[in-house]
């Protein structure tokens, strides 16, 4: 591994990736076929965590707050606080990471295995600005949506936990979500969800890009694109969480 | 016309391609032959400007390629033509749309003038009415013939073809060899064909470079090989027995 080769490459990559589109209408065509293909097909996943994910923090919060001392409420406003601070913007994006961090990695793999690339660039088309813009451009603009889905799912579902098993009342669950809320934690959130949209389609797409020989490597550049955008969005957390949490 | 003057590449310690020269000619069907191994496919991204050349130059209609900056290289291309090994079809989009790629990007035609040129393409390679289907669903010879179309729709006047008939059977292949011959001679655009297969040598071979251990070891059209001297030569052309046979009778 030579870090400062593979980070001098990802720059000198995105750079190409940003030049001026050669044909807008192109690139736009390819961004609606991207939101779809990397945002709107990851719903699914997305809406079945986030429900459970919910459920399963409201039945953890009400267990912990079991003491006449803490009000019942605190079992709404835990839930809300941790999904949209830590569930939705990080833990979410870790798994479409995994979804589509791999998904990007092995299409643009089998691309420069097969010579589509090469195609491409025969053509006298930038491939690079051609195949990632337009990942990259889908992500930052379908991502948010697909995370604010995740927060609305995830707080219902733990609305349902919530009240069926008894742990609180609708009443409280719906207070507690409402009590000191603080629209800043939003902005903090979607920042988060921005930066690591950004990482996820950037990072998979330079593996997948660079990607030498046949099956057995496309599989390894997807491996390694999961595992260093995982990394990366972890790390870009602590960072933002540090610039926008601490006092 | 293309010419390659003193070309050389190395990767490592391999010395790849050794001072390559040669013109290739426009409206005829040139041919890079050689063994398996022996560098054609390096020198052809040379020229295709897929790999950096070491030393030498590439000359388009006298345009050193590698020496011109983004813009003219990218005009050189719009103008290149290619048709690789596995047909290097994009496996998303279906038969029209991979023949109206280039035109989409470098063409300001309407969709039905778009449409109009990719079925005239398809016609060509005799794929007409095979507009919506994907490449998983072509066999070889298809995927072939649909990248010549793809390589031919926005009028190239340079055409590269990567071994036009690895894979296909003796048929397709004289099929593939016919299409490229014909389509050289309509369009009198300079083609550059990489093979081994004696049968294209014989179908198609006018102008024709046999490389041996990465150097241009000699040049000939298909009636001055059958007659070479050149040893290296004559035990690629005739290491099949049945090609020795057929000789042996015609003489």
């Amino acid at each position: 591994m030579k870090p400062f080769f593979h980070i001098g490459r990802y720059f000198m990559l995105m750079f190409r990736a940003f030049s001026r589109p050669q044909k807008i209408s192109v690139y736009w065509r390819q961004i609606l076929f991207e939101i779809n293909n990397i945002g709107i097909s990851s719903l699914p996943i997305i809406a079945i965590i986030s429900v459970f994910m919910g459920g399963i923090i409201t039945i953890q919060a009400a267990f912990g707050f079991n003491s006449p001392w803490v009000p019942l409420y605190a079992v709404g406003y835990t839930t809300r606080e941790s999904i949209l601070l830590e569930f939705s913007p990080t833990i979410v994006s870790l798994i479409l990471a995994g979804k589509v961090g791999s998904n990007i990695a092995s299409e643009i793999g089998a691309m420069r295995i097969t010579e589509q690339i090469d195609a491409l660039e025969i053509m006298g088309i930038n491939s690079a600005g051609y195949l990632i813009f337009p990942k990259i451009a889908a992500s930052l603009i379908i991502f948010p949506f697909l995370i604010a889905i995740s927060m609305f799912l995830g707080i219902l579902g733990g609305y349902f936990m919530g009240v069926s098993s008894g742990a609180c009342s609708s009443y409280e669950y719906i207070f507690g979500i409402q009590a000191f809320y603080e629209p800043w934690k939003l902005y903090y959130s979607f920042t988060k969800v921005l930066v690591f949209a950004y990482i996820i389609t950037s990072v998979s797409s330079y593996f997948g890009y660079y990607t030498t020989g046949g099956a057995l490597e496309v599989g390894k550049s997807s491996t390694s694109a999961v595992v260093y955008s995982s990394i990366l969005i972890l790390f870009f957390s602590l960072i933002l969480t540090n610039l926008f949490l601490s006092h | 016309m293309i010419e390659v003057k003193n070309i050389n590449k190395t990767f490592g310690d391999r010395h790849i391609v050794k001072d390559v020269s040669f013109k290739f000619y426009q409206g005829k069907t040139n041919l890079i032959i050689g063994e398996s191994g022996c560098g054609k496919t390096t020198l052809l991204k040379l020229m295709v400007g897929l790999h950096t050349l070491d030393t030498g130059e590439v000359l388009y209609d006298g345009k050193n390629f590698p020496l011109l900056d983004d813009k003219g290289k990218q005009e050189i291309r719009t103008q290149i033509g290619m048709l690789f090994q596995g047909g290097a079809l994009f496996d998303s989009l279906t038969l029209e749309e991979n023949v109206r790629f280039p035109l989409d990007f470098f063409t300001e035609l309407s969709l039905a003038e778009k449409v109009d040129r990719v079925n005239y393409c398809l016609e060509r390679v005799q794929l007409q009415s095979k507009n919506a289907l994907y490449p998983s669903e072509l066999s070889g010879g298809m995927k072939k013939r649909a990248s010549l179309a793809r390589a031919i729709a926005n009028n190239p006047h340079y055409l590269f073809c990567d071994e036009p008939n690895s894979g296909l059977d003796p048929k397709t292949s004289i099929v593939i060899d016919e299409l490229i011959q014909k389509i050289t001679q309509d369009l009198n655009i300079t083609t550059v064909v990489i093979t081994h297969d004696m049968n294209s040598v014989m179908g198609i071979g006018e102008n024709i470079m046999f490389i041996h251990h990465g150097e241009n070891w000699w040049t000939g059209n298909k009636e001055e090989i059958l007659n070479t001297n050149n040893k290296e030569l004559y035990d690629f052309v005739f290491a099949s027995e049945f090609i020795k046979k057929v000789y042996k009778n015609k003489a």
